[in-house]
């Protein structure tokens, strides 16, 4: 148990916008394999937290380590390059193209073929193109999207629109999966599929995953740790059932569900 | 294995009965030319049609496909059609090429030589101003490429060797480009298979390029850049990838228009003037026939050159009343009228990201088009 490598740690790491400190000292250490969550209250911090780990900020200060590498201040498609993948709180997918399209765009920094192989169709463009195309159903076929492949994808249903976004982030080939709210929206029938997804996809990837999430029973179900930011600081961390019973926490989400289930 | 084999031997008899219609099409097209009336007419257009066809396909990999507003377009042909005159003037100047006279093969290459460099100019040039002006997006980079448009223009106006008025009237260049690149309309004639080929070649490359890997991340960049970057995407180079390669298509449409005219004018590739030769009408063009289609593009390159034909040419416009000759005069004003009319009834275009192919054309009933365009 000790012997894991630690996947992802920050340091101190701070954000700003305008005047208002919207993460401060935020510090985490991931464990190869570990399911971790991070909640808090609306507006806490927590996006912002994804954000600066995939480069769409770049840091107002502190560090950031991907298997010990630093990865601070780098531009978002090297970061997925070194094995960070994320779906985002509110859907991005491309609406325009396929179902099956969406999944082989992140197969696009691996494809190793070139404007000639392209121009003249060689069989490696052919061989590389149908490698792609098995990859992509395989991912499909984890979140049981395989038969809606040449779907467009904004005519899918809200809670297939998330699992594609969660195939088109497996198919980066990460090791570090970040998922931002992946049950907004879903019904409960949608939210356990989803945790059965969840569960198949660290069965098969072995990955490790940090993700945000709202729905108090599904975090206190799933994550084997969680942290707790209000208003961008680190309020606690622990065991859910340690954070279940932590009066800050309880205090911050005061009316909230986390009351109910503590 | 059975499946796998069906479907190769799809793929061969539609290539087979490509070329078939390409043969067809080549025969039908010499025996036309043959007759002397016809061949007056057609060869002209036929050049004019190649030249508009490679301007607006490849207009539409940036404003189609990648989803950014350019509207300098004509600025890289102009790069391309003087960089392709001087520099066949200069192998005329040396001595070691006539146009009239000139063998075949020799003229062949200078045509195809002067060009492809117009075009790698025109490429490089691109590569060098897209760097900075990619970091803009939406109306920010429209403004911008407008700007470069302009200015390209204006340099090539106020260069010594090229001149206000073009190479013909030239401020240092009197006759300058009497010979040169530009061959008569009899040579045009002999050498009319070389526009068409050269054009097919190249919307083939297109078509190759945005079915690629690159065309789904063209693709996705834009329907969602910040996602496009999250998957891996390197956004940035491929924005400038694909600005350059329309850039280097532009210009070689250039060199053509330089082998099929007799004198170049910078007016020609401004950002809008009273003929078609502007780049408004290219981006016209590229939204009337469907972002995101090259079908619709080259549909519309030649619908709205045919139609500005028939303005320019007809019978019927003489025999209108005076008030409606006067507006003919002004082609834009009926090209915003067609426009209007066409956003107004399909606002996606024509073809909207539509494809032609022959292929799904034979066997739609039994293929399924899992991976292709989406349903
Ligand atoms: N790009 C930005 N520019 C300015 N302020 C921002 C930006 N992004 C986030 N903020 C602010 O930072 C704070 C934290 O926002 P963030 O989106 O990280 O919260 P969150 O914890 O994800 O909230 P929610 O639960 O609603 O998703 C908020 O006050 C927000 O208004
Ligand atoms: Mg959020």
């Amino acid at each position: 148990m000790s012997e894991r490598a630690i996947v992802l740690k920050t340091e101190k790491l701070g954000m700003m916008f305008g005047g208002l400190k919207a993460v401060n000292d935020f510090n985490i250490e991931i464990l190869e394999g570990e399911l971790v969550g991070l909640i808090g209250p609306n507006g806490s911090g927590k996006t912002t937290v994804f954000n600066m780990l995939t480069g769409l900020h770049i840091p107002f200060e502190g560090e950031i380590y991907l298997m010990g590498k630093r990865i601070t201040g780098m531009k978002t498609h090297k970061i997925i390059e070194q094995g960070i993948a994320r779906t985002f709180q509110n859907i991005r997918l491309f609406g325009e193209m396929s179902v099956l399209e969406n999944v082989k765009t992140s197969f696009t920094k691996d494809v190793k073929y070139n404007l000639f192989d392209t121009m003249f169709r060689t069989p490696k463009y052919f061989q590389i193109e149908k490698d792609i195309e098995d990859k992509a159903m395989d991912c499909l076929r984890i979140v049981h999207l395989d038969d809606k492949a040449a779907f467009q994808a904004k005519s899918l249903p809200y809670g297939q629109q998330r699992k594609l976004e969660i195939a088109r982030a497996l198919a980066t080939d990460m090791k570090l999966l970040l998922l931002d709210e992946p049950a907004a929206g879903m019904n409960p029938t949608e939210t356990s599929e989803l945790i059965a997804c969840i569960y198949d996809i660290r069965k098969k990837f072995n990955i490790t995953i940090f993700l945000i999430e709202h729905d108090m029973s599904l975090v206190m179900k799933i994550c084997e740790r969680i942290q707790v930011i209000n208003f961008g600081n680190t309020i606690a961390h622990g065991f859910p059932n340690e954070i279940a019973h932590n009066p800050d926490v309880i205090e911050a989400y005061l009316g909230e569900e986390a009351v109910e289930n503590a | 294995m059975t499946d796998l084999r069906k479907k190769s031997l799809r793929g061969v008899i539609t290539n087979v009965i490509m070329v078939a219609l390409l043969i067809i099409v080549i025969y039908i097209l010499s025996v036309s030319l043959s007759d002397n009336n016809y061949r007056l007419k057609l060869v002209p257009i036929i050049w004019h049609l190649c030249i508009f066809i490679l301007l607006g396909t490849s207009l539409n990999l940036t404003m189609g496909f990648l989803g950014q507003l350019t509207l300098g377009h004509m600025g890289f042909m102009g790069i391309g059609a003087y960089t392709a005159a001087l520099s066949s003037l200069a192998l005329e100047r040396a001595g070691l090429f006539i146009a009239k006279t000139a063998p075949p093969l020799q003229l062949i290459g200078v045509m195809l030589g002067c060009s492809l460099l117009g075009a790698i100019v025109a490429g490089i040039i691109s590569l060098l101003m897209g760097i900075p002006a990619l970091r803009m997006r939406g109306d920010y980079l429209a403004i911008v490429t407008l700007g470069f448009g302009l200015i390209i223009e204006n340099v090539i106006a106020n260069l010594p060797f090229a001149g206000g008025n073009g190479l013909a009237e030239g401020t240092a260049s009197a006759n300058l480009y009497q010979n040169g690149l530009g061959i008569n309309s009899r040579l045009q004639a002999q050498y009319v298979y070389f526009p068409i080929l050269l054009t097919i070649i190249c919307v083939a490359f297109m078509f190759m390029y945005t079915t690629s890997k690159y065309g789904r991340a063209i693709k996705a960049i834009r329907e969602d850049e910040i996602a496009a970057n999250a998957s891996g995407i390197n956004a940035t180079y491929y924005k400038i990838l694909t600005f350059t390669i329309s850039a280097f298509f532009a210009g070689l449409a250039g060199g053509l228009y330089a082998i099929s005219t007799s004198s170049l004018t910078t007016g020609t590739f401004t950002f809008a003037n009273s003929s078609i030769w502007n780049s408004t009408f290219i981006v016209v063009m590229v939204v009337l026939g469907g972002m995101g289609s090259l079908t619709g593009s080259i549909i519309a390159a030649i619908g709205m050159y045919m139609l500005n034909y028939e303005i320019k040419n007809g019978a019927w416009v003489a025999a209108m009343p005076q008030f409606l000759q006067s507006i003919f005069a002004f082609p834009m004003l009926i090209y915003a009228f067609v426009l209007t009319i066409v956003i107004m009834f399909k606002p996606f275009g024509l073809m909207g990201t539509y494809e032609f192919s022959l292929r799904r054309l034979l066997f739609r009933k039994s293929e399924r088009a899992i991976g292709g365009e989406a349903k």
